[in-house]
């Protein structure tokens, strides 16, 4: 009898705590405001319905059987009957989850294969692309058809398909936008790619999930859709005011740093695309040392150690480094 | 020196400047000198080594484990306790970015490796030999081995975070984040080398267990006659032997790469990052499966007893286990369907994942109908037990919303995912860990755990884990990641945060009511109690309580499943005759595991210190340790007829049973 | 745990424990065969990654490799003479084979190190590539297996020297065997899969 009313107990906690957050009970993935947020909504939703019916189901068994079956005073001489199964209920048991998972393998299939592609409705627009690379501990948004690049902020044209070109010039990340869809990682020497759109203007935070050090909580960044007018007009202003973005900037913008909004003009696909296998590795490790005792760091992995020691040697290193950048090209080219 | 241990700066090796860190030093060298006067005062040095820390008795090595496990909780749980703390409101900077990841890693790492396990490997060491009626496991000095080498592991982990810089990249360890590249300090050679050690442990406890099961089991026990605990042990032993190699090679490639400059997993020179995360989720996602099997086999064998019914549908959960073994090896690509590895992979292994479900669901619905018709004791053991199957519930359908593909890119890496697999882990480990202790502890000590306190600590850490845990699936879907240090005010996540970390403190509060159990009943509680407190139905009740070190003095004759308890209800008596005794051969202590695990320990510390040549010298001693191992004829010793006789006559005059006061 | 001995039964496997101690060492190997074949996927998957340093073409030359090869696969077969004298109960004809054995496979051993000095000579370490780095580990595991092989046949001729041929040593002795035979049937894989197909592809 306890039992039974301590469970209630532990479960009606959750609805003061729903109650306490009843200032703020937005939940983002229940809000979606594109057609990948929706779709994945959909499947939500479903499986929600399906998994309730579960837990109504156990747990109504599960009281009723503690309650039923308890030991009371009354009770003392019953001596339960010898039961080894009963391969009809077992059956039964068997069958009904395969039902189940068979109910929401269908929807989830469809739903993996919809979200590699353009979504229903916008298939006659013209997606546009944009290259996302992270770096530790900022996002850089290339518009290689625009020929801009920002830092921590990407405006698009609402009710266009986006192409989002991922990739990572250093530690894995997570990119995800969750009004608009679901995520995806950002590899090093690796590209991967993801569809969002937004229906209508707005702005939406965008953040990484996939734990990458020090700056990580910090890692987000804003996605305004505008409309393709204010979009245009936009791109033009950056294109007239943001100053040029050099390789030597671009590096920089590497160093593990927090920074805020950055704009440019031109992009850093230019001389390097990280998605690319036999792209340059650019590695700082010693600006990654933390307290405590300091292991030693290989050659090879400190591509810009010269760079460090002297502040002012960077524009002579640059130069050797685009040396090293075409032979890893020519290099690259023979396999 | 020099060219031994590289030029020294003490003052890297020995962290400082952080007020807490220099807190636990100063109370870690206390207790230290505390022990060893101790030990010294009271004159326990000899017994300590005599009667413990040389022995191959399965049930003290087993104690050893959940001792150590206890230790281990309490340093995982403060972790936790630490990161609630400094996510209690928004902004916090109770704790720096540094710090915070840190402990989240270290929570990660000794909650599974270094708390879970050695709970689970330490009551399979009390109970398995017992429960088939066997006299110690197949090798028992390897088993001291597995012991030793565990705890030379935690042990090396602990001391991280003073001695010189604790792992900081998350209990996975993702390159590249966790290589040389991003991370150069020395934290992360503790994870790639400590987890080595413990990991070698327990692979060898794998194919201890297989072996035991196998060969040592009481005369008439088949397979199909084996307590639900045991088919559960050797399913998980069979998927230590088949996974945790993987993980050995993949911590080696690692340690390769942090210590020698390979380039497995790096960014540079050709590596592939990737292939980390492969290989730890190949063994990643079986070991979940490893913890928590074990743990369905001790609710097994709970709820039976408590339902006084035999478990409904034996075959049917032999079936699910073998099914659930055979699934946990290929559903290792969910834990990164956002990786962009092509639809078909990714629909292909959602379908496996909640595969899954079906063999999970066939377990909960025979749990449910062998409580049907029974009669429900609610001791604590029970509670546990009980309390598992909602909460469970809440675990498993959650997994199952994670498993289809589409929807895990909304809930990866957030803490709807975190809660999630807490509400799998903590119901399904960690309730069935206490259950087990709760229902075993006679057998090991010779007393009960109090009921009433254990009901203290039942209610306080099921509501304290609901409160914690439940609020995170909420903070999920309003996109709260994990991991992340803190939280901005705008976010709108401070409400349920706050909830969540009031939870923690009253989840502490029912561990420290455990802890207070554990010590009031070791000295309080009543001794005269018989050998079968809880009208029990499997073997390791038939025999004394505490039980004696060889065991059974006649192993008895199994005729059918729940063998004790038709031996019971057939009123087969358990008296033997004086001219069916005979010698019992038993294994002689030996100190050469706890010198081996030791020697493997400092060679291990060189290594986290990349003091190459140092580690090589330490690394001879393992070699001499192999050979003086070779050279050992010891064949133990019998236990005489008088001895036998003497002790046996002790337990079987005691009748008293308390499970009269129990319901 | 018993001492009993059934005398019916081949020497090694006479008494409880010996019995216990093969079956162990057989999922032993299970465990062993999990590990190889994580660090052949680590190849096969890290293989082409060359990162401007040598190739496959580059480095590998048959005829050390194949000198190898027969080394290992005759010490396989001395080692399995060996058993059968101790079948036999001839314990001198089990020890001499038993050090043909070890003979062959130190040579074996010797050549592979030999193999990797040369390697690191024309500038192919592991820290070079990744291919190298997976490359130098798989074989490397693998020469440690029979390095550690050695030393633990000595181990246990000297204790059949001195003991003479008991259920113990004869257990000892049947259960390097199978490690023996294992370590060959890896470097049979080793031989395919690393060197022959990179060779001839």
């Amino acid at each position: 009898m306890k039992s039974k009313k301590g469970f209630l107990i532990s479960f009606m906690a959750l609805i003061p705590m729903l109650f306490l957050s009843g200032c703020d009970t937005h939940m983002v993935v229940f809000e979606p405001k594109g057609p990948a947020a929706r779709e994945i909504l959909g499947l939500i939703n479903w499986s929600l319905v399906l998994m309730l019916l579960v837990v109504v189901v156990v747990f109504g068994l599960f009281g009723y059987i503690i309650w039923k079956y308890r030991d009371r005073p009354e009770r003392k001489d019953y001596e339960p009957p010898e039961e080894h199964g009963s391969t009809a209920l077992e059956i039964t048991w068997t069958v009904i989850p395969i039902l189940i998972v068979i109910a929401l393998t269908i929807p989830t299939v469809k739903s993996i294969y919809n979200l590699e592609k353009v979504p229903k409705g916008y298939e006659n627009k013209k997606p546009i692309t944009i290259n996302v690379t992270s770096a530790d501990w900022k996002w850089i948004f290339s518009y290689p058809e625009q020929g801009i690049e920002t830092v921590n902020y990407v405006n698009i044209p609402a009710g266009t398909p986006v192409k989002f070109k991922l990739t990572s010039a250093g530690t894995m990340q997570s990119f995800w936008v969750p009004a608009l869809g679901g995520q995806k990682y950002t590899m090093n020497k690796m590209e991967t790619q993801l569809y969002l759109t937004a229906d209508k203007p707005g702005e939406f935070l965008g953040r990484n999930t996939n734990f990458n050090g020090r700056g990580y909580a910090d890692m987000e960044f804003t996605v305004e859709a505008q409309s393709p007018q204010k979009f245009k007009k936009w791109i033009e202003e950056v294109k007239n005011t943001a100053p040029k973005l050099t390789e030597k900037k671009y590096e920089s913008l590497l160093d593990p740093t927090h920074l805020g909004r950055l704009t440019f003009n031109g992009t850093h696909l230019a001389w390097v695309d990280h998605g690319k296998m036999d792209s340059k590795t650019y590695l700082n490790p010693e600006k990654y040392r933390v307290h405590g005792y300091q292991g030693q760091i290989f050659k090879d992995e400190d591509t810009s150690k010269n760079k460090n020691k002297k502040d002012e040697a960077m524009n002579m290193d640059g130069h050797s480094m685009d040396g090293m950048d075409m032979k890893g090209e020519k290099d690259g080219g023979g396999h | 020196m020099d060219i031994l241990l590289g030029s020294i700066q003490w003052n890297e090796i020995l962290m400082g400047g952080d007020p807490l860190i220099v807190g636990s030093q100063i109370a870690i060298g206390l207790t230290m000198l505390g022990i060893l006067a101790g030990l010294t005062f009271f004159k326990k040095w000899s017994w300590l080594w005599r009667e413990w820390l040389t022995t191959v008795d399965h049930k003290r090595i087993g104690i050893m484990y959940i001792l150590a496990g206890v230790l281990m909780f309490f340093r995982g749980g403060m972790d936790g306790i630490l990161m609630k703390v400094q996510t209690l409101t928004p902004e916090e900077k109770f704790l720096n970015a540094q710090h915070y990841n840190e402990i989240f890693t270290t929570h990660g790492v000794i909650m599974i490796l270094f708390m879970a396990m050695p709970f689970l490997i330490g009551l399979m060491n009390v109970v398995i030999p017992l429960q088939i009626g066997a006299r110690d496991v197949a090798f028992p000095q390897l088993n001291a081995l597995s012991f030793w080498l565990f705890f030379v592991g935690a042990m090396l982990f602990n001391i991280s975070f003073v001695i010189g810089g604790s792992p900081d990249a998350g209990w996975t360890a993702y390159f590249p984040l966790a290589g040389k590249e991003f991370s150069p300090g020395i934290g992360n050679n503790y994870y790639a080398v400590a987890i080595q050690i413990a990991g070698i442990g327990t692979l060898m406890t794998g194919i201890n267990f297989i072996v035991t099961i196998l060969k040592m089991r009481a005369k008439g026990m088949t397979l199909l006659k084996m307590p639900m605990f045991s088919w559960t042990s050797l399913i998980t032993s069979i998927i230590i032997v088949a996974a945790f190699p993987i993980f050995t090679v993949a911590l080696a490639l690692m340690t390769f790469d942090r210590i020698f400059g390979t380039h497995f997993f790096t960014i540079s020179g050709g590596g592939m990052d990737m292939m980390w995360v492969n290989l730890f989720w190949l063994w990643g996602h079986p070991e979940v499966y490893i913890v928590v099997l074990p743990a369905f086999g001790m609710f097994s064998e709970v709820i039976a007893t408590f339902s006084r019914k035999s478990l409904f549908g034996y075959k049917s959960m032999v079936g699910s286990i073998v099914g659930i073994a055979f699934l946990s090896m290929l559903v290792w690509v969910h834990h990164f369907f956002t990786m962009g590895a092509g639809p078909a992979v990714n629909s292909i292994f959602s379908i496996t994942t909640m595969m899954i479900a079906i063999p999970t669901g066939v377990k909960m619905f025979n749990w449910l109908f062998t409580m049907r018709k029974g009669r429900i004791q609610f001791t604590t053991a029970m509670l546990w037990a009980l309390a598992f199957v909602p909460n469970f519930v809440i675990g498993g359908v959650t997994g199952v919303m994670l498993a289809m593909g589409a929807a895990d890119y909304q809930y990866h890496n957030t803490l709807f995912l975190v809660a999630h697999f807490h509400y799998v882990l903590i119901p399904g480990v960690v309730f069935a860990v206490f259950a087990g202790l709760y229902y075993w502890w006679p057998k090991m000590f010779g007393h009960m755990l109090n009921e009433k306190l254990g009901k203290i600590h039942f209610w306080f850490f099921v509501i304290g884990f609901n409160l914690t845990f439940m609020p995170m699936f909420f903070l999920g879907l309003k996109g709260a990641v994990r991991r992340s240090y803190t939280f901005s005010v705008e976010s709108g996540f401070a409400p349920l945060f706050l909830v969540s970390g009031i939870g923690a403190f009253i989840l502490a509060i029912g561990f420290g009511a455990f802890c207070y159990n554990i010590y009031w009943s070791a000295r309080y509680a009543d001794r005269n109690i018989s050998n079968d407190p809880w009208d029990a139905r499997t073997l390791e009740w038939a025999t004394a309580t505490p039980v004696q070190h060889y065991n059974f003095a006649k192993v008895p004759e199994v005729k059918s499943l729940d063998a004790f308890w038709h031996m019971k209800k057939n009123k087969v008596s358990l008296d033997i005759s004086e001219d069916e005794l005979e010698e019992i051969h038993m294994p002689s202590n030996s100190g050469q595991p706890i010198i081996m695990a030791s020697i493997i320990g400092v060679a291990g510390f060189f290594l986290v210190f990349e003091w190459k040549i140092a580690a090589l010298i330490a690394a001879v001693g393992i070699l001499v340790g192999l050979i003086v191992r070779s050279f050992d004829y010891n064949d133990g010793y019998h236990v005489h007829i008088d001895e036998i006789k003497k002790t046996e006559s002790k337990w079987r005059k005691v009748t008293k049973g308390v499970n009269n006061n129990v319901g | 745990m018993s001492a009993n001995v059934n005398t019916s039964l081949p020497l090694e496997y006479q008494t409880e424990q010996s019995r216990l101690n093969i079956l162990g060492f057989w999922i032993f190997l299970g465990a062993e065969i999990v590990l190889f074949a994580t660090l052949f996927a680590t190849y096969s998957v890290l293989k082409a990654r060359y990162a401007g340093g040598p190739t496959p073409n580059d480095l590998f030359e048959i005829k050390g490799i194949l000198t190898e090869t027969i080394l290992l696969l005759t010490s396989s077969f001395t080692c399995g003479l060996a058993i059968f004298e101790m079948r036999r109960n001839n314990r001198n004809g089990l020890v001499a084979w038993m050090i043909v054995t070890l003979l062959l496979g130190a040579g074996f051993v010797f050549m592979e190190i030999t193999e990797f000095i040369n390697y690191v000579h024309e500038g192919a370490t592991m820290q070079t590539s990744a291919f190298l780095s997976s490359f130098f580990v798989l074989l490397g595991t693998h020469g440690l297996h029979v390095s550690m092989g050695i030393g633990w046949a000595t181990m246990i001729i000297i204790q059949l020297i001195r003991r003479g041929l008991t259920p113990t040593t004869a257990r000892k002795t049947f259960i390097i065997g199978l490690y023996w035979h294992f370590l060959d049937v890896v470097w049979i894989f080793i031989f395919t899969f690393v060197y022959l197909a990179r060779m001839v592809g």
